[in-house]
């Protein structure tokens, strides 16, 4: 048993530097791909443009219910006018980038893994190879750059929608004051510290999301069952290395 | 072919609609929305303490909004603050007014409060302003109450402060 538990961390520590390898090969090959533009503009469709529905409902819902439990919670200090401040400043600070994150890394990025496994599995990878196609050029760096333009567009429209959410909540149920909910709103967001800040996040979430996917699609035990594990993981170690990522560069911005 | 051309179509409309968001909430809902900066001239104030005030703090007349603070450097000669004045082109404020720097709210942030003067001259760029008022510091009114009360009775400790 104790024999197990540093052959473990041994793994775990291999699979860490096993991903730092293949983003330093995916960043070889990324001049290679623009070859196959075509290839990224389809993977933007599918990894961005699919996901809006989730995202937009998404974001709809969690601007509704910060509307909702914030003017709950500020109306004891008699404080409702800041709520378009509040909900502002915690959605394109946090939640949006955050939450898009793990939506992505749930529907797109799952998605990612189970293609790039199953073409493992069939060989489609290993024939690549052998007509001298590379296939992280082909098939893995559109992926990665479509991860990293799509995400900070997804959480923009998460915030927008949040903050239409709130506004529906704030103001048209609860019957606070249109103008203070702007008015205050607009006198404390920043773009530079708030808006701009959210869009890095939200890049580099995307990166890191949509390297994880990869990676695990790639180097999948070439079996079904190989494949619904690598799954699995690819939606555990996004939303922790997000979760983790997002505190560090938090710390960072601040 | 059709295929091909619908992901394109697709895309394109994916990233016009990010970007439409990003256009949306940079100017509707920050302070970029208030913040239209037309041509714009330059006065400068001196005070011995500007307490709370920050870059791009607001300048007002009669409460409304006319500019917004530039600069804010320590004069190392007379050692006060000396703060630059953004005025917008369209406002003409004569040149004996007073700056003063008021507390929106209770306690809400500083700006500055031009009191208009009656001269028939206005501001020009680069001016100086010579009546200015530095904020109000807590404990010098507090000061001020305790100096004040000297001569008069002590009062007990448990009567009221304002009485």
């Amino acid at each position: 048993m104790s024999a197990r538990r540093p052959a473990f961390l041994a793994s775990g520590l291999a699979q860490v530097g096993a991903c730092g390898i293949f983003l330093i090969r995916i960043l070889r090959a990324l001049p290679l791909s623009l070859r196959y533009l075509r290839e990224t503009v389809r993977q933007i469709f599918f990894v961005g443009a699919m996901s809006l529905t989730i995202i937009m409902i998404c974001g709809l819902f969690v601007g509704m219910v910060l509307g909702l439990q914030l003017y709950h919670t500020l109306s004891i200090f008699g404080g409702t006018a800041a709520l378009g401040t509040v909900v502002a400043l915690s959605l394109y600070r946090e939640l949006g980038p955050v939450v898009t994150a793990l939506l992505f890394a749930g529907r797109a990025g799952t998605s990612i893994t189970a293609e790039i496994g199953l073409m493992r599995a069939t060989d489609q990878l290993d024939a690549m190879e052998m007509m001298a196609v590379d296939p992280l050029a082909y098939v893995v760096a559109p992926r990665f750059l479509a991860g990293l333009i799509a995400m900070p567009l997804l959480a923009c429209v998460f915030n927008a929608l949040g903050i239409f959410g709130a506004h529906l909540v704030g103001v048209s149920w609860l019957g606070l004051d249109s103008g203070t909910f702007w008015s205050n709103m607009t006198s404390s967001v920043d773009v530079w510290t708030d808006v701009m800040n959210g869009v890095w996040k939200s890049a580099v979430f995307g990166a890191v999301c949509t390297l994880i996917a990869t990676f695990q699609g790639y180097t999948t035990p070439p079996t079904s069952e190989g494949v619904a594990y690598a799954t699995t993981r690819t939606v555990v170690f996004s939303s922790i290395a997000t979760l983790a990522i997002d505190f560090v560069m938090t710390a960072f911005l601040m | 072919m059709a295929q091909r051309q619908s992901f394109q179509v697709g895309t394109g409309l994916f990233i016009l609609l990010g970007f439409a968001a990003l256009a949306y909430l940079a100017t509707q809902t920050t302070s970029l929305a208030n913040y239209r900066q037309g041509p714009s001239y330059d006065i400068v104030a001196r005070f011995t303490n500007i307490g709370q005030l920050k870059l791009r703090a607001p300048v007002k007349v009669a409460g409304v909004r006319v500019g917004s603070v530039d600069g804010i450097v320590l004069e190392p000669d007379k050692l006060d603050a000396k703060v630059t004045l953004s005025i917008d082109d369209r406002y003409k404020i004569p040149d004996d007014s007073a700056a003063a720097i008021f507390t929106s709210g209770l306690l809400g942030d500083q700006y500055i409060a031009l009191q208009p003067g009656g001269s028939p001259d206005n501001f020009r760029n680069g001016d100086e302003v010579v009546l200015t008022q530095s904020s109000m510091q807590l404990e010098e009114l507090i000061g001020k109450y305790l100096v004040g009360q000297g001569d008069k009775p002590k009062p007990d400790a448990d009567t009221p402060a304002t009485q």
